[in-house]
């Protein structure tokens, strides 16, 4: 029992690191209808740009490397970087685009995805660097003691990082009047226009806003695994974790990763030994299939309804 | 002028059910594939046979398997690659297991295998639509690339899981030049692409045009929406296999299981938006698009930049010139190559007077 | 495209000084590189590596006995297609055609498998590829090169016994294959199994799906099992995934040894603290101190031509591997420069020859300035292969160190498992072996 409890946890805080990409999806898909492919690029492109900057910081302004200065002022430039990317991609992309069908964004998004892994590589090269947080990726001695479970320290505060980003996000769209203005384009595009809300502002600010949360990811994600191209990767667990969520619900997001790390990690260890292991790559996504045939929008999605 | 119609009177039924009803297109069409048929091989050198012609060939038949799902009914795929994977490890198997056992039969059959787990992945389809659909469809792709894997049968049983194509034959002549094996590959795909183009203007082929229009409205005037989404998907994945059994036996020739991954998928994928979807001729533009882009990319950046820049950076240049040139093209023409050919077309037909 | 100025200048100067030759010979090497997406990190230390060292050549002796080296790139993005198309077009470039094919991807040794004996251009390929191709009467034109996966797994066996303190204490012990979930992953599985049944240990498999940068379900079942080693076949992410994974489970690095796609500094780096202890497989070494790095930095960076975009991954695990590329491409050519003609350009027919006489010793090693950095060669018709040697190397935190001398593969079991595996593929593709004593 304590092994599947051990599994059980395990599971579920991985699932919320796949929930802190799939975030990035749901609010651009939200705002603006994009199924935007190159989420898994962004979170790659942000956490490169910020332990370049970590990299090349001390050189340029003499701060001592490695030390809080350098990593904040690093943390603000890649988040600029972000915003830049925002601003490019609704110049670039989404406004000649306007109107186009949605596979026709989607595809766009996957061009976007080469361009950015280009950018990113080009800019920093092809080096794998690590990333240190600071935070221990150790068993929490507690729960080792007592119950002879493992749980690791840095699992639990990337939880709480996740944890805390939702809340914000969701009082960010609940309170402020940027919020209000994104879900009021996220209801009804025509709408929105119709009583003065810009459109292009609320672009911009909803890619801005999942560029953040794709630096986040990508340190989170950077200090356990290394800041290099597999970062890219990311966006392959997260797709399930969306359509089991719903794509346009933030809540969706944090219920589907903690459902689909949990599920994926008991099936690859009670049910894997069976099949010869290695389940996790297509289990997520069966499971997953099979939740929408009982229910076609998602966890949380909003019913559509067709009329003829 | 050159584009005239006027005049082409269709006096019998067979004349109006023609595949190519205006003359211009018939003879635009027998011109083609006579220039690819006899004219190419006369004077393309190996590296275009190999390296460009086939594979160009191949991408068509699996783009205009994507289409019929994608374009003609409407079903957003992203698991191409892995019924190309089905077809050619189908194909192999009956050509192993079976003696004596025609080539042509084989990859018939590696398509009908792939027409098969396409029925099955297709089902879902029924109750889910739009993109939720297209990321039910990866489970297609990893699943089967994984049991691929796994089960070492399919492989019969080598250590790397890899198979090797076996040699070529038809009646007693062997398939085993460039030349052949392109000539080979053409008339496969001229017979399939014909055969696609018919089909789509048929009875299935519009109840997947309105199934793809609007589903709700297509049930309500009678279309069984499973039977008609399922033909779809059968269609679709027996051109995907057929493509794949291609791949591995006039292409490549050994082929392991993580080759038809994800990135092929998409590729395909890029190639029927390109090229332009619901249309058989955008299938082969989008293909050729694809395939020689980042060829010419490879050849002309290093060309002009390779003394200035490091070639890592080349390389990482052609990536971005890459994705902002199918952005450049997404936003220029959202309809594809096929749409440009058309209006083409509109220009001709009016030529040389202004209206 | 990528043909240096510098070579075309150094051979126009060589071209008006020569007064017997018109135009100094030049042998044309084909690079199918891959320098973007997720394999950029080895591919451009390895082809950079690679690059330099024949720059070298050219730099230092203007050649091989007079023949400039020259080269193309041609980006494969390590995709198979494009890895043939890029065959298909180096194949024909150059004075004499393109003398040597290594794509540093099973995938595209595979798709071009085939076509290497009909084009009559060798294909080598390094610590991957079809292992079976080691039996040269088969597969004439492919070289996997030094060691192959499957000697890799004997030696692995070896280095835990020598551990253990001998072969006789392995009874009973348990080992985990933690592999990834491909056709590259499953190469092990044979070997390693055989010699569980001879040496009585417990094997234990666990696969981990691609890319692999998710690793808890795999790490609490070694938690559970307890075994006494594991062994790491893993790739790019899945490589510093696993250490920190370990790390947090509580397995001792010490007690983990890993292939050689996972013991470079791109998979410990990224892992911290967490990879310090680790010991993995090399068939070449890290560091700079070997004379030939040193001539490489003398005589290429010095004059600012070299390729390395970073030069801190000079003397790095890939970049070393790269030049063992170099050296032994060069060496297979002056080999064959002394059977067809010193100073001429070769054909892949004849550099094929030199691959396969190739007798690198303590001694010739040492004349290349390359003692313990690559193992003793030597193959002939029958052994493509030439070495099967591997050292262990142990990451200390910021670097990898020599903990081992060269270890012997059990070539013995696994020639045997080779020339089986060759014969069935002969069989079924009607190919007749050649006759290793008609070869001289």
């Amino acid at each position: 029992m304590q092994f599947f409890f051990e599994v059980l946890i395990g599971g579920l805080l991985s699932g919320v690191l796949y929930a802190l990409v799939a975030l990035g999806f749901v609010l651009i898909f939200k705002a603006s209808g994009v199924f935007n492919f190159a989420q898994g690029a962004m979170v790659f492109f942000a956490a490169l740009t910020f332990v370049g900057f970590l990299e090349v910081l001390p050189g340029w302004t003499g701060l001592e490397a490695g030390g809080r200065a350098v990593f904040w002022l690093a943390f603000v430039l890649s988040l600029g970087a972000m915003v830049l990317l925002a601003i490019a991609t609704e110049r670039i992309v989404l406004r000649p685009l306007v109107n186009q069908p949605p596979i026709t964004l989607f595809m766009a998004t996957i061009g976007l995805t080469f361009l950015v892994e280009g950018i990113a590589q080009g800019i920093w090269g092809a080096n794998v660097r690590g990333l240190n947080l600071g935070i221990k990726d150790e068993p929490i001695e507690y729960m080792m003691e007592n119950f002879n479970i493992l749980i690791s320290s840095f699992d639990v505060f990337a939880a709480a990082v996740a944890a805390i980003l939702v809340a914000a996000l969701a009082l960010f769209f609940q309170y402020t009047r940027i919020g209000r203005a994104l879900r009021a384009v996220a209801d009804d595009h025509q709408a929105a226009l119709s009583i003065g809300i810009p459109l292009r502002h609320i672009w911009v600010i909803v890619w801005a806003v999942a560029g953040f949360v794709a630096l986040v990811a990508g340190m989170i994600w950077g200090a356990r695994n290394g800041v290099q191209f597999a970062l890219t990767f990311t966006a392959l667990k997260a797709l399930p974790v969306l359509i089991l969520g719903g794509f346009t619900s933030v809540p969706g997001a944090i219920v589907g990763g903690l459902i689909i790390g949990a599920s994926e990690k008991l099936a690859e260890v009670y049910v894997g030994p069976f099949v010869g292991g290695g389940i996790e790559s297509w289990f997520p996504y069966i499971l997953a299939l099979a939740f929408l045939l009982v229910r076609p929008e998602g966890l949380f999605g909003e019913k559509h309804i067709d009329r003829v | 002028m050159l584009y005239r119609e006027a005049g082409q009177f269709k006096a019998s039924y067979e004349a109006d059910q023609q595949i190519f009803p205006i003359l211009q297109d018939r003879v635009g069409v027998l011109l083609l594939i006579g220039f690819f048929a006899l004219v190419v091989p006369l004077f393309a050198d190996q590296y275009w046979l190999k390296a460009i012609l086939i594979p160009v060939l191949i991408f068509s038949l699996a783009a205009i398997g994507l289409n019929i799902l994608t374009g003609y009914a409407g079903q957003l795929s992203l698991g191409s690659a892995a019924f190309m994977a089905v077809g050619a490890f189908g194909a192999y198997n009956f050509m192993l297991r079976i003696d004596g056992m025609p080539f042509l039969v084989a990859i018939l059959l590696g398509g009908l295998c792939a027409a098969a787990v396409g029925v099955v992945f297709g089902l879902p389809s029924l109750r889910i639509k739009g993109f939720y659909l297209a990321v039910a469809t990866l489970a297609a792709q990893f699943f089967i690339v994984w049991a691929l894997v796994k089960i070492e049968w399919f492989s019969n049983y080598s250590s790397s899981g890899v198979i090797t194509a076996q040699e070529i034959e038809i009646l007693g002549f062997a398939f085993d030049g460039p030349v052949s094996k392109y000539l080979l590959t053409l008339f496969v795909v001229v017979v399939m692409a014909l055969l696609a183009k018919n089909m789509v203007r048929s009875t299935t082929g519009r109840m997947w045009m309105a199934v793809r229009d609007m589903d709700v409205a297509a049930e309500v005037i009678g279309i069984r929406l499973m039977r008609t989404k399922l033909t779809a998907f059968a269609v679709s994945s027996f051109y995907c296999g057929v493509a794949g059994a291609l791949y591995a036996y006039t292409y490549i020739g050994t082929v392991e299981p993580e080759g038809f991954n994800l990135d092929l998928s998409f590729k395909i994928l890029f190639m029927i938006i390109i090229g332009g979807v619901g249309s058989i001729m955008g299938s082969f533009l989008g293909a050729a698009f694809i395939v020689l882009l980042p060829i010419a990319l490879d050849v002309f950046v290093p060309m002009f930049l390779g003394d200035l820049v490091s070639s890592s950076f080349v390389s990482n240049l052609q990536l971005i010139v890459f994705g902002g040139l199918i952005v450049f093209f997404l936003i220029v023409e959202p309809h594809g190559l096929a749409r440009l050919w058309q209006i083409g077309k509109e220009k001709l037909r009016l030529w040389p007077f202004p209206h | 495209m990528k043909l240096k100025k510098t070579v075309i200048l150094g051979a126009a100067i060589a071209g008006l000084l020569g007064s017997s030759m018109a135009i100094a010979a030049e042998q044309f090497i084909g690079l199918p590189s891959y320098r973007v997406g997720p394999y950029a990190a080895g591919g451009s230390g390895i082809y950079g590596g690679w690059i330099d060292y024949m720059q070298m050549v050219n730099e230092r002796d203007g050649g091989i006995n007079g023949v400039k080296l020259t080269w193309e790139e041609c980006e494969t993005e390590y995709n198979n297609a494009r890895g043939v198309e890029c065959y298909e077009r180096l194949k024909n470039k150059g004075e004499t055609g393109n003398s040597v094919f290594q794509p540093l991807s099973t995938g595209i040794t595979y798709s071009v498998l085939d076509k290497v004996a009909k084009d009559k251009i060798p294909l080598v390929t390094m610590g991957y590829g079809r292992t079976d191709a080691a039996d040269g009467r088969v597969f004439p034109y492919v070289f996997p090169l030094i060691t192959t996966y499957w000697s890799q797994a004997t030696t692995m066996v070896k280095y835990i016994a020598g551990k253990e303190g001998g072969t006789d204490k392995l009874k009973g012990k348990k080992i985990a294959l933690l592999y990834h979930d491909s056709a590259y992953g499953k190469e092990s599985h044979a070997v390693l199994e055989k010699m569980a049944e001879r040496y009585g240990y417990e094997l234990t498999k666990l696969a981990v799906a691609h890319p692999g940068n998710e690793q808890q379900s795999q790490w609490l079942q070694i938690r559970q099992l307890r075994p006494d080693w594991v062994i790491l076949w893993g790739w790019g992410v899945m490589n510093p995934t696993a250490l920190k994974s370990a790390a947090k489970t509580g397995f001792s690095r010490e007690k983990m040894v890993g292939v050689w796609w996972s013991g470079a500094e791109e998979d410990t780096v990224p892992a911290g603290s967490a990879a310090k202890g680790f010991t993995a497989a090399g068939y070449n070494v890290a560091g700079a101190d070997y004379p030939v790095i040193k001539d490489i930095e003398t005589n290429v960076y010095a004059k600012g031509k070299g390729n390395m975009e970073d030069k801190s991954r000079v003397g790095s695990v890939y970049y070393n591997r790269g030049v063992v590329h170099g050296l032994i491409t060069v060496e297979a050519i002056r080999k064959a420069q002394e059977k067809f003609g010193k100073g001429k350009a070769l054909t892949g027919e004849q550099v094929r020859w030199g691959f396969e006489n190739l007798d690198m010793d303590e001694k010739r090693l040492a004349e290349l300035g390359a003692t313990g950095f690559l193992p003793p060669l030597k193959t002939s018709c029958l052994d493509h292969e030439g070495s099967g040697k591997v050292k262990y190397q142990q990451w200390d935190g910021s670097k990898w160190n020599v903990v081992t001398d060269w270890i012997d593969a059990d070539r013995e079991l696994v020639r045997g498992m080779i020339e089986e595996s060759a014969a069935a593929y002969a069989k079924e593709k009607g190919i007749t072996p050649r006759d290793c004593s008609k070869e001289m």
